[in-house]
C-alpha cells in the first residue's frame, strides 16, 4: 500500500512496491499523459514531478514516493494554462506530440531553478528529453517566451 | 615430575577458570510487575522521548513490519548476526519486568536484568556515558510504550563466540565504564555536543573503525568505516569532500538531512536524521554541529570551500559532453537534467556531484548504492526522490559514469575495479528498508 499525494489528491494505490510509478499512473489510476518512451530513464518521456522536482517515473519505484507529491502534465495547471503550456501552443510546438508532456514537465522544473536560462543551461537541463520530430528549436523558443512571460 | 608439572598446570587453568568465571558473575535483578503508566511524570517521559529520539532507539530495535521497539532487527557484524531485542513493556518478551536499576544496569554496564552479559552490539559503551537523570527519564519512556509479545530472534553467532561469559573478558580488555567527563574549557556547547556524541547518539559506533574483536579502536575516532554495506565517512580532516563541513553545514545537515556543498542523507544516516535527531531541539543540533565542525578541524580548512565551489560550478560547464565522448553524454542523458548547476550558485535541491562527499571517498561504495537504488521520497531531502538506476543501467555504466564523475570532478587516483564493485553492490541488493 502506497499512499502518496496526487495532482493535490490524497491517493492511495495497492500494487507492489517495485511497481515504477509510470504504470501506477497510467494503468492504476488512468492518467495516460505520461507516456512510456525507453523504460530505462533515457529518453525523458515519462518525467512528472515529486516534490516539485522532475523525475523520472519509468524508474521510480512507487513504493519510494510514499507519502510524497507528485505532479503530472494533467496536474500542472487546471486548464492547461500553465505559462509554459501556452508558450507551447503560441509557438506551436509540437510535432507527433509523444515526447512533449515529458518536455513540457522537464522545462517547468528548468524554469523553477533558472528563471533566466541560457543556452548552456538548456542544453544541459533538457538533454535527457528526446524528440525524435527534432522539435527541439522550438521547444527551446518556447523555453524563452515562457522565461519572459513568467518575469517580463 | 611430569606428574607435579601437570597438577600444577590443571591448578592454574582451574583458579583462571574460576577467576574468570567470578570476573564475568553478575547477579540476577529481581524482577518486578510493570510500573503502572502513570507512575510516570509526563514533562520526564517527554524528556525520555527527546532522548530516544537523540539515541534513535527505535532505529536498532524495531524491525521492519515489526511494532515499534519490538525488536528483530538484524545486524550483520564480523561474527554472526545479531538480532535487536523487544524493549517494549512487555513482562515476557519484552522489558517489562525490569526496574530502573536494571535498565539504568544495561545501559551503564552491558548487563541483562538475568545478569548475563549483552553483546556490544548494543553499544552500553556510549550509553555508560549518561547522567542518571537521563537514563531514568529514558526508562520512563521505555515503560510508557505500547507493551507488544514479540519473541527475540535467536542469535547467529557460532560457538565459541555466542557465549556471553566471554563477554567479560572483552570488556576488560575494551569498555571503560563510567559518565561522561565534562571539559569546562571547552564551554557549554561543546559539551553538550561532546555528551549527545559520545553518549546517547554513539555517532562512533558508525563512523570509528573495529578491530578485529569489534571494538572501536581508541584513538582512532571517527576515522570512518563500513556499516550494513555503507561508508560511514570520516568526521575527522581526514574527511576528502572538497568543502569542509562548517558548523552551519552540519547542523543543515543534522537537522534536514541535506548540505548542498557534501549530499542528502541516505542509507542508514537517513534514519538517525529523519526518526532520531528530528527530536532534538535545534539548541542540541547546534551543539553537535559545533562539535563535530570541531572533531573534523572544519575551522581550519575554512579557505578551502569558496575555491572548491568555484572549482565545482566551473566543473558543470562540461556541458552535454563532446560529440565523441559517450561517457560524458551518457551522464548528459541520465544525470545532468537533476545533477546540473549553472548560474554561479549551488542549488541545493541539485546535488552538485563535484562537491558530493561519495564522489571523494576512497570507498565508491555509497555512489554506487545510490547510483543504483537511489533515494526514496522517506530519505535524503524530504518529500524528493532520485530514482535508482539498477533495473536501467548495466554494471559497465554505472561504473563508466562512476568513473567519469571521479576523474572530471575530484582530483583523486580512479577507483580500481569499478564494474566489479558495482556487481558486488547490486548483488548485496538494497538492503532492509
Amino acid at each position: 500500500m502506497t499512499r502518496f499525494t496526487l495532482n493535490g489528491r490524497a491517493t492511495t494505490v495497492d500494487v507492489d512496491d517495485d511497481t515504477p510509478l509510470l504504470w501506477v499512473l497510467r494503468d492504476e489510476i488512468g492518467l495516460t499523459g505520461t507516456k512510456f518512451g525507453c523504460g530505462i530513464g533515457m529518453c525523458g518521456a515519462c518525467t512528472v514531478h515529486v516534490g516539485g522536482r522532475a523525475t523520472r517515473s519509468c524508474i521510480t519505484a512507487v513504493g519510494t514516493v510514499e507519502g510524497a507529491e507528485v505532479t503530472t502534465i494533467e496536474g500542472l495547471d487546471p486548464h492547461g494554462a500553465h505559462p509554459v503550456q501556452t508558450a507551447w501552443k503560441d509557438l506551436q510546438v509540437p510535432q507527433c506530440g509523444y515526447c512533449q508532456s515529458g518536455q513540457i514537465m522537464q522545462a517547468v522544473a528548468l524554469l523553477k531553478d533558472f528563471p533566466h536560462p541560457t543556452d548552456g543551461e538548456i542544453d544541459a537541463v533538457m538533454t535527457g528529453n528526446l524528440c525524435r520530430c527534432m522539435t527541439y528549436v522550438r521547444i527551446r523558443a518556447a523555453i524563452r517566451k515562457a522565461a519572459e512571460a513568467n518575469h517580463g | 615430575m611430569l606428574k607435579r608439572t601437570l597438577i600444577g598446570l590443571m591448578s592454574l587453568l582451574v583458579i583462571g577458570v574460576g577467576g574468570f568465571a567470578a570476573l564475568a558473575w553478575r547477579p540476577a535483578i529481581a524482577p518486578i510487575t510493570p510500573p503502572a503508566v502513570s507512575s510516570f511524570a509526563p514533562d520526564l517521559v517527554a524528556r525520555g522521548a527527546v532522548l530516544a529520539g537523540a539515541g534513535y532507539c527505535a532505529t536498532c530495535h524495531t524491525a521492519p513490519g515489526r511494532a515499534p521497539y519490538a525488536g528483530g532487527y538484524a545486524m550483520q557484524t564480523g561474527f554472526g548476526t545479531i538480532y535487536s531485542t523487544n524493549i517494549t513493556p512487555e513482562v515476557e518478551t519484552g522489558i517489562g519486568s525490569w526496574s530502573e536499576a536494571a535498565f539504568r544496569r544495561a545501559m551503564h554496564s552491558g548487563v541483562s536484568r538475568d545478569g548475563s552479559h549483552l553483546f556490544p552490539a548494543f553499544p552500553y559503551d556510549h550509553f555508560t556515558k549518561l547522567t542518571d537523570a537521563d537514563v531514568a527519564a529514558l526508562y520512563a519512556y521505555m515503560m510508557t510504550r505500547t507493551p507488544v509479545r514479540a519473541a527475540p530472534l535467536e542469535n547467529g553467532l557460532p560457538f565459541p563466540l555466542n557465549l556471553r561469559p566471554l563477554q567479560a573478558g572483552w570488556k576488560l580488555l575494551f569498555f571503560q565504564p563510567g559518565r561522561y567527563v565534562e571539559q569546562p574549557a571547552r564551554g557549554e556547547v561543546w559539551n553538550r555536543g561532546a555528551y549527545l556524541a559520545e553518549g546517547i547518539s554513539h555517532c562512533g559506533a558508525c563512523h570509528t573503525p573495529r578491530n578485529a574483536l569489534g571494538a572501536e579502536e581508541r584513538g582512532n575516532a571517527f576515522a570512518g568505516a563500513p556499516i550494513d554495506h555503507w561508508v560511514a565517512p570520516p568526521l575527522t580532516k581526514a574527511n576528502p569532500s572538497p568543502v569542509p563541513w562548517s558548523q552551519d553545514e552540519l547542523v543543515t545537515y543534522l537537522r534536514r538531512g541535506v548540505s548542498r556543498f557534501h549530499g542528502v542523507a541516505a542509507g542508514p544516516m537517513s534514519p538517525v536524521v529523519h526518526d532520531g535527531l528530528a527530536r532534538l531541539p535545534d539548541a542540541d543540533i547546534a551543539a553537535l554541529g559545533l562539535y563535530f565542525a570541531d572533531v573534523g578541524q572544519a575551522a581550519a580548512r575554512a579557505a578551502e570551500a569558496q575555491p572548491a565551489i568555484e572549482r565545482a560550478l566551473a566543473m558543470n560547464a562540461h556541458g552535454p559532453g563532446l560529440p565523441y565522448d559517450p561517457t560524458a553524454r551518457l551522464y548528459a542523458a541520465a544525470c545532468a537534467s537533476c545533477h546540473f548547476n549553472g548560474g554561479g550558485q549551488v542549488n541545493a535541491l541539485r546535488p552538485d556531484l563535484a562537491l558530493n562527499s561519495a564522489v571523494s571517498l576512497s570507498d565508491p561504495t555509497n555512489l554506487i548504492r545510490v547510483m543504483l537504488y537511489g533515494v526514496t521520497a522517506r530519505e535524503g531531502a524530504p518529500g524528493i526522490v532520485m530514482p535508482g538506476f539498477a533495473p536501467a543501467l548495466s554494471d559497465a555504466d554505472i561504473a563508466r559514469i562512476a568513473a567519469y564523475l571521479r576523474a572530471t570532478r575530484t582530483s583523486h587516483p580512479a577507483w580500481p575495479d569499478l564494474e566489479k564493485t558495482v556487481a558486488a553492490v547490486r548483488a548485496q541488493g538494497r538492503g532492509q528498508e
